[in-house]
């Protein structure tokens, strides 16, 4: 798209070629909207939108197609991995992106995010971690804090009882076929920005054929939590940012 | 020596050698042009995953083991996504796990060819031939409203010849195949006459390769309104009607004049044709009705065969699977009788000739009625 800024002024914010203009069915304040701008940016900038091959997650994202003007294949539920590895073995050309909720990819897809990653596959993965099943209804995620209720810990999550929150990018990060692993978040405006050089990082990795990346986006989810968006910001800020603490996870790009 | 140690150079359309069907398989469907391969090892199928292992490389195409049979079909559906021609193979627990994968495939109509060597069942079951997936292949998989063709080889040359046509059937419905064999057809050397065809590629308009240019393209299966939901079912159905009146298969032996008429299919077709030729040298007018694709059932042709017929028995490696479509397909103008063994037992060939003489007695005793019951 083109903007057609008065003489005299400049355009400082447009929407992104790769973003279809069309509102979205995300809830008000929730993260997946600003997520996909952060692809739609990158995969723009590099000119990557004709040769992108995107796999759709099942969760509230299921419909980025509908919001990202790239090719899309929709995986069963937590599936992404492997159905991208089957994308990239046959299409070495294309730039292959995965987006995954915390439930489809920290529990029934844990699997097949740990063997593509394993195997070094050349994916970029995209991980939005909100904490919560979204679509579901706001139960309980592998990702959900201690203490944090949902309709599935409805008493708030116990140790004892639910087991620990799994913290997954570190999981594979310790994999030597990871190449790259960063956590961003939506919390405010630097940490977007920071999270879009992570997502143009983990692109980047791919196009120079160094091994899988993949980028955690702790997220709200607004609705799930029982918060205003505004409360959901701050307890992002305030709560999650500990637990899940944002940064280069590894970066095995400069070991030659 | 094992066939493994064929150089592949070596095998040439219409050649004789000795092979298993697992190989055979394999290499058939290398030759039938398949891009890429992906399985997880299982028995009675590991040699076909092995041959693939060896041979898909040396061909510069793609080979995955992955972590289980749900990474393998999932890689399959994304390779096949953007067009290319995929084979999958597994045994009857890992078809179990690509049970919903196939669903996602049919609902977006994603070609593909699996092969299932099967073995016997329920749960880990064992490892010796079996046709107790027929209800699985037949009736479903997955889930929701959908069918797959099914085809069914008798032996390891028509498994060769299947490979090709199942290709050239999943790309032309836009639809899984099933190819359905057994561990004896997966594990037994025969002699082969080699048959390899390439099914001509023909550029579609749905795969997803990048949007270069046009507009951006989705494979899904989701349809989250109702109304659009049921257009898509309508859709599917119409073309699972089109297949049903077109891709019906099935051979006969001996139908001239039969009285008496096997109904089996792969492994169980073999041992019938053993036992009909005891039969009939025994007096008995004795002839084969073999369903070569198990879905679409040859129905219809069974009906006409059925008509002529005294009495029908069916031989299946189950407990009585197929036997409920041969009920289905002459709607009890014909008696039905059934023959099988489970677990990866084998029926022998004298049994079935004591259960057609056993037909034979109750079909002359009395005249056939709809209401008789043959239950040897
Ligand atoms: C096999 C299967 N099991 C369960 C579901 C139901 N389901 C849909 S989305 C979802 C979880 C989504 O949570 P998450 O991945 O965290 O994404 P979010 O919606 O929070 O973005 C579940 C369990 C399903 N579609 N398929
Ligand atoms: S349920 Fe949560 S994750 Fe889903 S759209 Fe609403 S806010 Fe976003």
């Amino acid at each position: 798209m083109t903007t057609v800024a008065p003489a005299g002024s400049r355009v400082i914010f447009e929407r992104p070629e790769l973003l279809i203009d069309r509102s979205t069915h995300y809830c008000p304040g929730c993260g997946h909207g600003v997520v996909h701008r952060l692809i739609a940016e990158v995969l723009g900038e590099l000119g990557l939108g004709s040769r992108t091959i995107a796999v759709a997650p099942v969760g509230c994202a299921v419909f980025a197609y509908d919001y990202i003007g790239v090719d899309f294949v929709e995986a069963p539920h937590g599936r992404a991995p492997a159905v991208a590895t089957g994308i990239r073995r046959v299409r070495p050309d294309a730039f292959v992106l995965t987006y995954q909720g915390d439930g489809d990819l920290a529990a029934i897809g844990t699997a097949e995010i740990v063997h593509a990653a394993g195997r070094g596959e050349l994916l970029t993965a995209v991980f939005v971690n909100n904490g919560i099943y979204g679509m579901t209804g706001g139960q309980m995620a592998p990702t959900t804090l201690l203490g944090q209720r949902s309709t599935s810990s409805p008493g708030g999550r116990e140790a004892a009882f639910h087991g620990y929150p799994i913290p997954m990018t570190e999981m594979l990060a310790i994999m030597p076929g990871v190449a790259y692993a960063a956590r961003g978040s939506v919390v405010d405006a630097p940490a977007i920005g920071r999270t879009k050089q992570y997502l143009r990082r983990a692109c980047e990795v791919q196009l120079e054929g160094r091994g899988f990346a993949i980028v955690e986006v702790i997220s709200n989810c607004p609705v799930g939590w029982g918060m205003t968006p505004t409360e959901s910001i701050e307890r992002l800020r305030d709560v999650v940012a500990k637990q899940y603490r944002p940064g280069v996870i590894v970066d095995r790009t400069g070991e030659g | 020596m094992t066939t493994a140690t064929i150089p592949p150079a070596t095998l040439h359309h219409g050649h004789r050698v000795l092979m298993k069907g697992n190989e055979a398989m394999a290499e058939a469907a290398i030759r039938a042009g398949c891009d890429a391969y992906f399985g997880y090892p299982i028995t009675p199928q590991a040699e076909l995953l092995e041959w693939m292992a060896r041979r898909m490389p040396e061909e510069g195409r793609p080979f995955v083991q992955a972590e289980s049979e749900l990474g393998a079909i999932d890689m399959a559906l994304g390779a096949a996504a953007t067009g290319a021609r995929v084979l999958v193979s597994s045994s009857s627990p890992g078809i179990s796990l690509m049970a919903e994968a196939m669903s996602y495939m049919a609902g977006a109509e994603i070609p593909m060819v699996l092969v299932n060597v099967m073995r016997g069942g329920p749960g880990l079951g064992g490892i010796g031939p079996s046709q107790a997936d027929y209800f699985q292949a037949t009736k479903g998989h997955g889930h929701g409203d959908y069918r797959v063709p099914v085809l069914a080889p008798s032996s390891i040359g028509e498994a060769m010849a299947l490979m090709a046509d199942a290709f050239e059937l999943a790309e032309r419905y836009r639809t899984p195949v099933f190819i359905l064999a057994d561990g004896t057809l997966g594990q037994a050397m025969e002699p082969v006459e080699l048959h390899f065809r390439e099914p001509a590629r023909v550029a579609d308009t749905w795969s997803v390769r990048g949007a270069d240019g046009r507009q951006p393209r989705v494979v899904r299966s989701m349809h989250l309104e109702p109304e659009d939901l049921e257009q898509h079912n309508r859709h599917l159905q119409a073309k699972f009607a089109e297949i049903s009146a077109r891709e019906v298969r099935w051979a006969g032996e001996n139908l001239e004049g039969a009285d008496l008429v096997i109904v089996a299919y792969g492994t169980a077709a073999r041992v019938a044709r053993t036992a009909i030729a005891r039969a009939r040298a025994e007096g008995l007018r004795a002839g084969l009705f073999r369903p070569i694709t198990l879905w679409p059932f040859p129905s219809a042709a069974l009906a006409e065969v059925a008509a002529r017929a005294r009495g029908l028995l069916t031989v299946e490696l189950s407990a009585g699977q197929m036997v409920e479509d041969v009920r289905l397909a002459v709607e009890g103008r014909t008696p039905v009788a059934f023959e099988g063994r489970t677990g990866g037992m084998i029926p022998t060939p004298g049994e079935v000739v004591e259960a057609l003489h056993r037909l034979h007695a109750a079909t002359t005793a009395r005249p056939a009625s709809a209401t008789m019951e043959v239950r040897p």
